[in-house]
């Protein structure tokens, strides 16, 4: 359990690093760092599945907050107020933190499910669906509609991205231009 | 060759990128493949493979990774899988409910076996593998676009 809180300390370093750097590129690293920490949480909890997901994810996300964004010149929108805004982040933090610690105390034992129904897919998974992998029999045949809802989610995504972009890639030189100038 | 040596990043890369990128592929497919025996599936299978070509392009330049995947076969294979997904789930109809695992469950831990479950797992990494490589290749030519115009 020790490794536990040493990786969730350095999550936290790696976070706060990653908003106080000034530098744009080591700031992506440091959320890198995170990511990566989070995956090896993942595989200290016993969850290799999420934890394959969550590094192929973080490094593509890397990979297209490098390539795709970081040579923009992003505007960075720290001067003016930030004494107020500080003192409002200060109190939601101090909120939350005190509604969950009151919350917290009514959840179970950490490792004891929840739901009664864990203990049917444990029980009746492999002779029910075939598959070996737990996981795959629940995200793939228990819970299908939910797996529906996502590749849908990710398909809304991809469309949107292409018609936006190309979009602006159609159009004239002299449009854009008049475009920006707006 | 030496076309494709022009553009890209230099030889040491382009050469390591040779040896690693099929290996790269090929273990995106085995991870759907094996996504009802072993940890992964087709989420996080189709995410490596679309890194593998997103590797391909980031060494040798947009020319090259588009003669291996283009555009317009990103987006046919995102719309297949998608659509497969969505056949496989309709065809449960025949046994009666939707999502009905109608296949031959087989035996445990073979390849061949889970009925409907590697299908949607190959449907999945389709869609996945071409819609993230479609979303990649979409916004860093948006940056290409806005380079030229300043």
């Amino acid at each position: 359990m020790i490794e536990l809180y040493i990786l969730l300390i350095f999550m936290i370093i790696g976070a706060i690093i990653a908003v106080e750097v000034k530098d744009l590129l080591s700031s992506v690293i440091a959320v890198g760092a995170v990511g990566l920490g989070l995956s090896i949480v993942f595989l200290i909890l016993k969850a290799p599945d999420v934890a394959i997901t969550q590094l192929v994810v973080e490094i593509l996300c890397l990979i297209i907050l490098i390539r795709a964004t970081l040579k923009k010149d992003l505007p960075f929108s720290t001067t003016g107020r930030w004494i107020l805004n500080t003192l409002i982040t200060v109190i939601f933090i101090g909120i939350f933190l005190f509604l969950a610690s009151k919350a917290f105390t009514d959840l179970p034992e950490f490792g004891s499910p929840t739901m009664k129904v864990a203990r049917t897919y444990l029980e009746t998974g492999l002779p029910k669906t075939g598959a070996a992998n737990m996981v795959a029999s629940v995200i793939l045949d228990f819970r299908a509609y939910d797996t529906l809802g996502e590749a849908t989610v990710l398909f809304t995504a991809v469309i949107g991205v292409l018609a936006i972009v190309r979009r602006i890639g159609r159009k004239k030189k002299d449009q854009i231009v008049e475009a920006e100038d707006e | 060759m030496s076309r494709e040596h022009g553009k890209g990043m230099s030889v040491i890369v382009k050469t390591i990128t040779r040896l690693t990128v099929g290996l790269i592929l090929l273990y995106g497919i085995y991870i759907v493949l094996h996504g009802h025996l072993s940890p992964g599936g087709g989420f996080a299978g189709g995410v490596i493979i679309a890194l593998s070509f997103i590797h391909l392009m980031l060494a040798y330049g947009k020319d090259v990774a588009f003669k291996k995947l283009s555009k317009t076969g990103a987006s046919i294979f995102e719309s297949t899988g998608a659509l497969l997904f969505l056949i496989i789930a309709i065809l449960g109809f025949i046994g009666g409910y939707f999502f009905l695992n109608f296949l031959p469950k087989g035996q445990p831990f073979k390849l061949f076996s889970a009925g409907i479950i590697p299908l949607c797992n190959i449907a999945i990494s389709l869609k996945v593998g071409a819609g993230l490589f479609a979303i990649f290749v979409m916004l860093v030519l948006l940056k290409l676009d806005v380079r030229k115009k300043e």
